[in-house]
């Protein structure tokens, strides 16, 4: 429903700085959106196009090409279970199938107190810890239905301060002191660094350039 | 299922003790900080990189004849030699890693990443570039997290950004993560998103990244993998590195064997030595199959990878002979399947992956992949057609024409076919399908034939058969209950 919030303006526009076109910084602003609100609202898409100066059409069409990025509310917590080869072999779909029943959704639905989201996804690249589900991109490895019932129960109890709220990726944000940056260049601009031109060997110092 | 003796902090990594040149922090707890990274060498091949001329730093690069660890195996100094003397330029890391099987990427990431950003600051500077854009899939919230972590550090230290270590040398790296799309980690899709587009590959040729990549600007893309191994070869020098390894292929893989095996786990191994048989039933290693079982068949190199069988077992994990014996080792991912395996599920499974993922881009591809996966599940499902196997090889042909690449079959009488197939799609992931499909089929041919032989017409054909017309509320009815 929301634009993003004046934090995240701030924020949006230092990760917009970091590339040299800023349409790059689509995906990373639709991650914030998401993290906003739990889901890419219709009004966020709007808000991003501005702010990279691309049409609330392109940023749709990026962003329903991508499976994480969600258009309308999930669950507090998107549980996503693996059932690709490794985890087929060692459990995975009976693993779906024990969630299904578990918590009465099927794949890609939401139960009714807005908990969870279910979906069967590929290969998440824990294969060695078959059958492994990610529970808001947080791993859980060779669990039985036991272990599954007993996180979907400390889940609801809110005792899991690992697992943040769907939307939240990483916790810890890259931050470059203004001081520190080695500086953004445009793609127009073209030209060796001074430092690479100034290392070569002398006969052909001049490192090309175009 | 054998208990794990790996350690606690790094779930999936199992210490064989062989050579370690990435995994060398491991065994540490808090491998992942800068504190630990100083303290065990971090950073000192950079500081001595620094001090010599940009080529030479290049060069070095493909004396040690270091092979991308992405999956198509292609030496790193030679694509850095194809990049045009035109500025600016750009490296992009490749962290999209999902091919179904691997992980080491991730372990990577998760576990040293200020060895892989001291990669990325060699590998820039070589290059004479100040842009790199480090590219994590979006799933990998743990890996974003400790690279952003460390990335904060070591600008702090002035390892990243302005004036590297007092030096006149200003390199920027930039964190960059993904959303969900399988297809991202081919090179040209991964370009164009990280340029905020559709994950969707680009024709080549006529232009290659190396020429015209991000922003059509000179751009490499390497793996997670091939960039953490330059710390220590710049440390150790190329001899050392040779000293490890085949001599086509030298240093060590990171390979992820899982599947029906004792002890399933991320190994880091040396190339183009230890066999496959080694690998799954060594004592440093897997184990052997669980319960003693017979081992069936087995993937070795990531769901693309044509399967292979017990013949196979013998050979090296040499990406020659693997390739000539009609697969590939690819991404580095093992995935082994015992004699309780249904050759019929597996196939629909590993197919399954790539009808989902296809980006939608080649007709064949799209179209294909969905057609595959369609009639794997009616076979599956005990309402196969006898046509179904002919017409399964037909699709596979349209998206890969030719004898697709196969391992030999010896109580058959057939030869190997060798790896790579031919593709009428832009990118391999189309022909990727093909492979699960042409290696069961030549295989396991009679386990298709049963289910075929003993199905009954699906409820719609029955319906069909039995009405001239199809009553579309009594099927809207069925659908529904």
């Amino acid at each position: 429903m929301s634009r993003l919030t004046t934090a995240n303006v701030l924020l949006a526009r230092e990760i917009i700085s970091r590339y040299p076109r800023p349409k790059s910084a689509l995906i990373p602003l639709l991650h914030l959106a998401q993290e906003q609100d739990g889901y890419v609202a219709d009004d966020a898409m709007e808000h991003i196009a501005e702010l990279i100066g691309v049409t609330a059409a392109e940023v749709l069409g990026t962003c329903s090409f991508y499976e994480m990025f969600k258009r309308h509310p999930v669950g507090r917590y998107m549980i996503n279970i693996c059932t690709n080869i490794s985890c087929q072999l060692n459990g995975g779909e009976e693993l779906l199938h024990h969630a299904e029943e578990t918590l009465g959704i099927r794949s890609g639905g939401t139960t009714d107190d807005g908990m969870f989201t279910l979906e069967d996804v590929e290969c998440i690249a824990a294969c060695t810890e078959a059958p492994c589900l990610q529970v808001n991109y947080r791993y859980e490895y060779r669990l039985d239905n036991d272990d599954f019932d007993r996180m979907v129960d400390d889940l609801r109890a809110g005792n899991r301060a690992d697992v943040p709220p769907h939307g939240t990726l990483a916790r810890v944000r890259q931050n470059i002191d203004e001081d520190r940056l080695a500086g953004v260049e445009r793609p127009e601009l073209a030209g060796a660094p001074a430092w690479y031109s100034s290392r070569l060997p002398s006969d052909d110092g001049d490192g090309g350039g175009n | 299922m054998a208990t794990n003796d790996y350690v606690s902090h790094a779930p999936g990594y199992v210490d064989n003790e062989g050579p370690k040149i990435v995994t060398s922090r491991f065994l540490h707890d808090d491998s992942h900080t800068l504190a630990r990274s100083e303290a065990t060498g971090g950073y000192s091949a950079l500081r001595a990189v620094l001090q010599t001329p940009p080529p030479e730093a290049a060069d070095l690069v493909k004396e040690a004849v270091l092979l991308g660890r992405g999956g198509a195996g292609f030496p790193a100094g030679i694509k850095w030699g194809f990049m045009p003397p035109v500025w600016p330029r750009y490296l992009v890391v490749n962290g999209d890693e999902s091919e179904p099987g691997t992980y080491k990427d991730r372990l990577l990431m998760e576990r040293d990443p200020h060895q892989l950003i001291e990669g990325c600051i060699i590998a820039c500077y070589a290059l004479g570039l100040n842009q790199c854009f480090l590219y994590v899939r979006g799933e990998m919230a743990l890996a974003q997290e400790r690279i952003a972590a460390a990335l904060n550090e070591a600008y702090e230290a002035s390892y990243v950004g302005k004036n590297i270590m007092g030096t006149d040398v200003s390199i920027d790296v930039v964190l960059h993560w993904g959303a969900g799309a399988y297809i991202v980690g081919e090179e040209t899709a991964l370009i164009e998103s990280l340029e905020g587009n559709r994950g969707m590959p680009r024709l080549k040729p006529p232009f290659f990244p190396a020429a015209k990549g991000l922003y059509l600007k000179p751009t490499i893309v390497n793996n997670v993998e091939t960039l953490a191994n330059l710390p220590w070869i710049f440390a150790n020098g190329t001899e050392a590195y040779k000293q490890y390894g085949s001599e086509r292929s030298p240093g060590t893989r990171m390979l992820a064997v899982s599947g029906h095996v004792n002890r399933p786990g991320v190994y880091e191994v040396e190339q183009g030595v230890v066999t496959f048989r080694e690998l799954f039933y060594g004592d440093n290693y897997c184990q052997g199959i669980r319960d003693g079982n017979e081992l069936k068949m087995f993937i070795p190199g990531g769901g693309s990878a044509p399967w292979f069988f017990p013949e196979q077992l013998d050979l090296p994990m040499e990406a020659a002979d693997v390739g000539a014996a009609g697969s590939m080792l690819g991404s580095g991912a093992l995935v082994v399947m015992d004699e309780t395996t249904d050759a019929v599920k597996a196939c629909l499974r590993v197919v399954r992956f790539f009808a989902r993922e296809s980006c939608g881009k080649c007709t064949p591809c799209r179209e294909g992949t969905t057609w595959e996966e369609q009639i794997l599940q009616r076979i599956l499902d005990g309402h196969g057609r006898p046509e179904d196997l002919d017409l399964l090889e037909d699709i596979g042909s349209q998206i890969s024409p030719g004898d697709y690449p196969k391992a030999a079959h010896e109580e058959a009488g057939l030869t190997a076919v060798p790896f790579p197939p031919k593709q009428t799609t832009i990118c391999p992931l189309g022909p990727s399908s093909v492979a699960p499909i042409t290696s069961a089929l030549r295989r396991f041919r009679h386990e298709f034939e049963a289910k075929i032989g003993s199905a009954t017409p699906s409820p719609t054909e029955s319906r069909a058969a039995d009405e001239t017309s199809i009553d579309v509320d009594e099927a809207a009815e069925e659908v529904s209950a």
